[in-house]
């Protein structure tokens, strides 16, 4: 972060002179990284059988005390939504604690509240994580009993979640940069901790790191063609560019295409989405929950942070390609996801036909756009995360029960389980009276209202074809016969059951009473 | 004050029965009993509201709203008008009658009354909440919540082909709905556009969405017209129809084509007419074309059809071509007539599916080849068969034949051609009603189903038909007192409503008058007089 301030000062071949800190306005972000530091010493300092309820208690703390601290800022006497870390002489924060960030600093932080629940949970089975000590080779399926509880999840998560905080904060390409570095090198990590089925993990943690590492690469090569362009890496300075020169126009359309490409991979929109099922699939579950929740809130935030203030001028020169993107996006998640039959590669899917809807609100270019896309992200992420839940908790002898096939007849057994599971699909369905229908309403009217009624009929026909396979999850938990020898539903721990029902409460609740949530999003915009 | 209380209550008396009946899983009786409770108590305020209802009063009556989601200006707004009434009404009527017809259905494995009841509870409360909506969002929100329960009814108490007719019905409804929210948002965007901020409330949509320019009505129009037409159903939007039909349990498919498809007509005439009145007139012929070729093509189905469920539902895409070419031919006659048919067909319809439930319920085989003769045997049944079929066909003394004809008599003027070829359609309602009761209830007793219950395939070769008889007498009882129950009040109406249909005419022309006047159409029948 502060590299990165430094870095573009040079850029910007001015003086070097201290910036202007607004510590309130960004101590959530300070309290996370200062947690997360802390929490590397504990796991190097404090011997292996405390680890794991020093690092649990340290990291939910964290995200309560960051979270107060986003409370108490927004609800003190100062001038909230212009803050941040400002270079002096300019008016518009390098790293802005501006209306949106706030709330998707919010939404980052309760999700990843949830998700770190999940991820403390052991009572089921031993909790999902491996320990440090590799098995014997070719040890995919045999069980290894870890002499101690593996905790580095616990630090790599906090990292992730700031370098997420800052990613959707920064009004600076650089800062963004490092920021999305940041956030995705723990990611990677974790996708490879799985303690059971080792092998499916580590592929996808390396393929998630080999993918994302070229997505880093085409972000950064366009953030440097578009510093040939502006001159600068500060979004403004780019925009106040693309407002009518005649520099050439190739640098700025290469540059932007390439730095979007890196921002689409992160939010797993089609056709950049190639890794999400593989990952989402191989991933232990509570990381994938993580994962599916946090990083599209990150990356969309981002995406909505560089689209608006950055090119918004020149936004009739991209929309179309954008466009495409998002009906591709949609399509390709509703259409695959037909064809899946295990259960996180389903919602991989449906997450891939999710980032398109929350494309389309994201390219509408207005208030109600920003502030739909906002709320989508809050009413998906709930739903996503306790979804995941459920999934942690459907297992058979040899882990997670993942095949849709071995879900069939679990309304008979599990009858709380199979209805929880069944509104959660509904939410993802977009019915009403769930979150997902108003976040769907939020994203559609304002795409309506900004002439992309074509657009949302796609997406409306798009949302149809999704519901098929929603349903048929529905069917074979409701309809069908149970296997023989299917699995059991665990008893969920207190941290699950915590995070399931957060999850579905939000999800009830944002579809219920949605008021309160959109008056928040809809607070303010960038400033710029 | 107490009107808009007592419209709240009809919604949330019998959601309160949803969840109390859903917490007596122990023990059934007690759960179909609190259930049949909460429905009568439900119907005492149906007649409350109708007592309460004044036809010579405002547009939209015993409303209230209260503020839901400000910043897209949506309200939880409620309010009837005549034609909403009549459908709460048969509602109100119709659920009891379900309640007492499914009282001795077996249930499937495992499958306890209590989530059975709890769901058809459940599905009346947001039935109502349809009707009543005086938002259009929450009228969206509530014809999408009403597929669940209707899904999981289907989908877990239905016949053996019950999870794709459930799945079907579900992708269907659910399909027109989106298409549905594309329009929803649109009028929101167009009455923002105009009056700065955008609302969902009905009057102000009518009052602004109408001046819009003919193709934003037409695109609007579409939306709302194919969700619609999906849930009435219109041809060629009408196959979920018999699948979800065949495969309800008998009570829930009375209510399915008792009351949730009479969302799609009453959303004609509701959404559709008063929004987009252009849009209207000039697909008028295309709606016209679409519902006279129900009227033609769903009777030779009926004709055709072996299966009882889907002849019952053949019978019903026939109906609903009927009250479309009435609510399309923008006449007053006309459309009170196709209002009168939407109260009318759920009461004759719902009487015929529960007749022929009490049918298999006996034989155990929806074939109609399966029957023969059962009139020996169980007169009263017959007669039953005979009441329902002939209010099914029209003849004159019974309910369907005032709103038939008043349809007719009222879309002549504007729509002589359509009107005639409708007019076959009554030919034909005469030919497959009379032809099933022949092959079910006359003739020598035969069938699979009811030589089967004689004692096996050798009695088929029984020469004597009175030994058989005889055998058979003890097998298949009459009616017993609880079915007779259930059919009387069924009796009693398509005989009242077909001597003296004015109480109910009262009540609905004042609202169609007022559809027309904001369709911008003047009666020519009226004018002539």
């Amino acid at each position: 972060m502060f590299q990165a301030t430094l870095g573009s000062q040079d850029l910007a071949q001015s003086a070097v002179n201290i910036p202007e800190i607004d510590w309130q306005a960004i101590s959530p972000v300070v309290v996370v990284f200062v947690a997360a530091c802390l929490s590397v010493l504990v796991e190097a300092f404090l011997p292996r059988e405390r680890r794991w309820s020093v690092q649990v208690t340290l990291s939910l703390l964290t995200v309560v005390a960051a979270g107060l601290a986003l409370g108490l800022y927004v609800n003190s006497d100062a001038v909230v939504g212009t803050g941040g870390i400002t270079v002096a002489g300019q008016a518009v924060p390098l790293f802005s604690a501006d209306y949106p960030a706030l709330f998707l600093w919010g939404t980052l932080l309760a999700l990843s509240f949830g998700a770190l629940l999940l991820i403390a949970d052991r009572s089921v089975d031993g909790g999902a994580f491996a320990s440090p000590v590799p098995p014997a080779p070719g040890g995919d399926a045999v069980q290894y009993q870890a002499p101690g509880r593996q905790t580095e999840v616990f630090p790599l998560a906090l990292f992730a979640l700031g370098g997420m905080m800052v990613f959707l904060a920064a009004n600076d390409l650089l800062t963004m940069f490092v920021a999305l570095e940041v956030l995705s090198l723990p990611l990677y990590l974790m996708c490879g901790l799985a303690r059971r089925r080792r092998l499916i993990s580590q592929e996808s943690a390396v393929k998630y790191f080999l993918l994302g590492a070229f997505s880093s690469a085409f972000f950064l090569y366009g953030l440097a063609l578009l510093y040939g362009y502006a001159g600068s890496v500060r979004l403004v300075d780019i925009a106040a560019a693309t407002a009518g020169t005649d520099r050439p126009e190739t640098l700025l359309y290469a540059g932007f295409g390439l730095l979007v490409v890196g921002l689409l991979f992160k939010a797993s929109i089609g056709p950049f989405h190639a890794w999400t099922p593989d990952v989402y699939q191989g991933a232990p579950t509570p990381v994938t929950a993580f994962m599916a929740a946090c990083t599209k809130v990150a990356a969309f935030g981002a995406i909505l942070r560089v689209l608006t203030l950055a090119f918004e001028a020149s936004s009739w020169e991209w929309r179309g390609v954008l466009w495409a993107v998002a009906i591709v996006s949609m399509l390709i998640g509703a259409v695959l996801g037909l064809t899946q039959t295990d259960m996180k590669r389903m919602i991989a899917y449906s997450s891939i036909a999710h980032a398109g809807f929350l494309l389309v609100g994201a390219i509408a270019m207005t208030e109600d756009g920003l502030s739909g896309t906002m709320f989508y992200l809050l009413a998906y992420g709930f739903t996503t995360l306790a979804a995941f839940g459920i999934i942690t908790l459907v297992r058979d002898g040899n882990g997670e029960a993942t095949h849709l096939s071995q879900w069939a007849g679990l309304a008979k057994r599990s009858p709380l389980v199979a209805a929880t599971f069944a509104f959660l699909l509904l939410a993802l369905a977009g019915i009403p009276l769930t979150s997902g229908f108003m976040g769907k309403l939020a994203v559609f009217s304002a795409a309506i209202a900004d002439g992309m009624a074509p657009l949302v009929v796609v997406a409306l026909l798009a949302s149809a074809i999704a519901a098929f396979f929603y349903l048929r999850v529905i069917v074979l938990m409701y309809f069908s016969e149970p296997a023989q020898d299917g699995p059991t539903v665990s008893v969920p721990g207190a941290f699950t059951t915590a995070a399931i029902t957060l999850g579905v409460v939000v999800t009830l609740l944002l579809g219920v009473l949605p008021a309160f949530a959109l008056d928040w999003a809809s607070v303010g915009g960038f400033v710029s | 004050m107490s009107g808009s209380v007592l419209l709240l209550a009809l919604l949330f008396l019998p959601l309160l029965g949803a969840l109390v009946v859903a917490f007596l899983r122990s023990d059934d009786r007690v759960a179909k009993g609190a259930a049949l409770g909460f429905s009568i108590a439900e119907l005492a305020l149906v007649v409350a509201a109708w007592a309460a209802y004044d036809p010579a009063g405002d547009r939209i009556q015993l409303g209230s709203s209260a503020e839901w989601i400000p910043r897209f200006g949506v309200h939880f707004a409620v309010g009837v008008d005549g034609i909403a009434l009549v459908m709460i009404a048969l509602i109100g009527i119709l659920v009891p009658i379900v309640i007492g017809g499914s009282w001795n259905d077996r249930l499937p494995e495992e499958r306890t009354a209590a989530g059975f009841y709890s769901l058809i509870l459940l599905m009346q409360a947001l039935m109502v909440g349809v009707f009543a909506a005086t938002d259009v969002l929450l009228f969206y929100v509530l014809f999408e919540a009403v597929l669940v329960p209707m899904y999981f009814l289907i989908g877990r108490f239905g016949g053996a082909r019950r999870q794709y007719a459930a799945v079907k019905f579900f992708l269907y409804s659910l399909l027109g709905g989106l298409i549905m929210l594309a329009s929803v948002i649109g009028v929101y965007v167009v009455s923002g556009n105009q009056l700065g901020s955008g609302t969902f409330d009905w009057e102000t949509l009518v009052a602004t969405v109408s001046t819009a320019d003919t193709s934003t009505q037409i695109w609007l129009f579409l939306g709302f017209f194919i969700a619609f037409a999906i849930k009435a159903p219109l041809v060629p939007l009408h196959t979920w129809l018999p699948d979800a039909g065949a495969e309800a349990p008998i009570g829930v498919g009375v209510l399915l084509v008792g009351v949730l498809d009479k969302i799609g007509t009453y959303g004609f005439l509701r959404y559709c007419l008063p929004m987009f009145p252009d849009a209207s007139r000039e697909l008028a012929p295309l709606v016209l074309v679409l519902a006279v070729a129900g009227v033609i093509y769903g009777a030779l189905l009926a004709v055709g059809q072996d299966d009882m469920k889907r002849f019952v539902s053949y019978t019903s895409v026939a109906h609903f071509g009927f009250i479309a070419l009435g609510v399309f031919a923008f006449t007053s006659q006309a459309q009170a007539g196709a209002v009168l048919y939407m109260v009318n067909h759920g009461i004759a319809t719902g009487m015929l599916f529960l007749v022929v439930g009490m049918v298999i319920a006996r034989g155990g085989s929806r074939n109609i080849s399966d029957y023969g003769g059962l009139a020996k045997l169980t007169p009263v049944l017959a007669g039953m068969f005979v009441v329902a079929g002939l209010a099914s066909l029209a003849l004159p003394g019974t309910n369907s034949f005032v709103s038939e004809f008043l349809v007719l008599i009222g879309a002549f003027p504007t729509q002589p051609v359509f009107t005639v070829i409708a007019a076959v359609g009554m030919v034909l309602a005469a030919l497959y009603v009379l032809w099933v009761y022949q092959r079910v209830m006359q003739g020598p007793l035969r069938g699979n189903a009811v030589l089967g219950l004689a004692g096996g395939p050798g009695a088929a070769g029984d020469p004597s038909s009175e030994g058989l008889a005889a055998r058979l007498a003890s097998k298949v009882p009459d009616l017993s007192r609880r079915e007779l129950a259930v059919l009387a009040p069924l009796v009693a109406l398509v005989l009242f409503l077909g001597v003296y249909p004015q109480p109910v005419l009262d009540v609905i022309t004042p609202s169609v008058d007022a559809t027309l006047t904001e369709l911008g159409v003047t009666d020519p029948v009226q004018e002539g007089n």
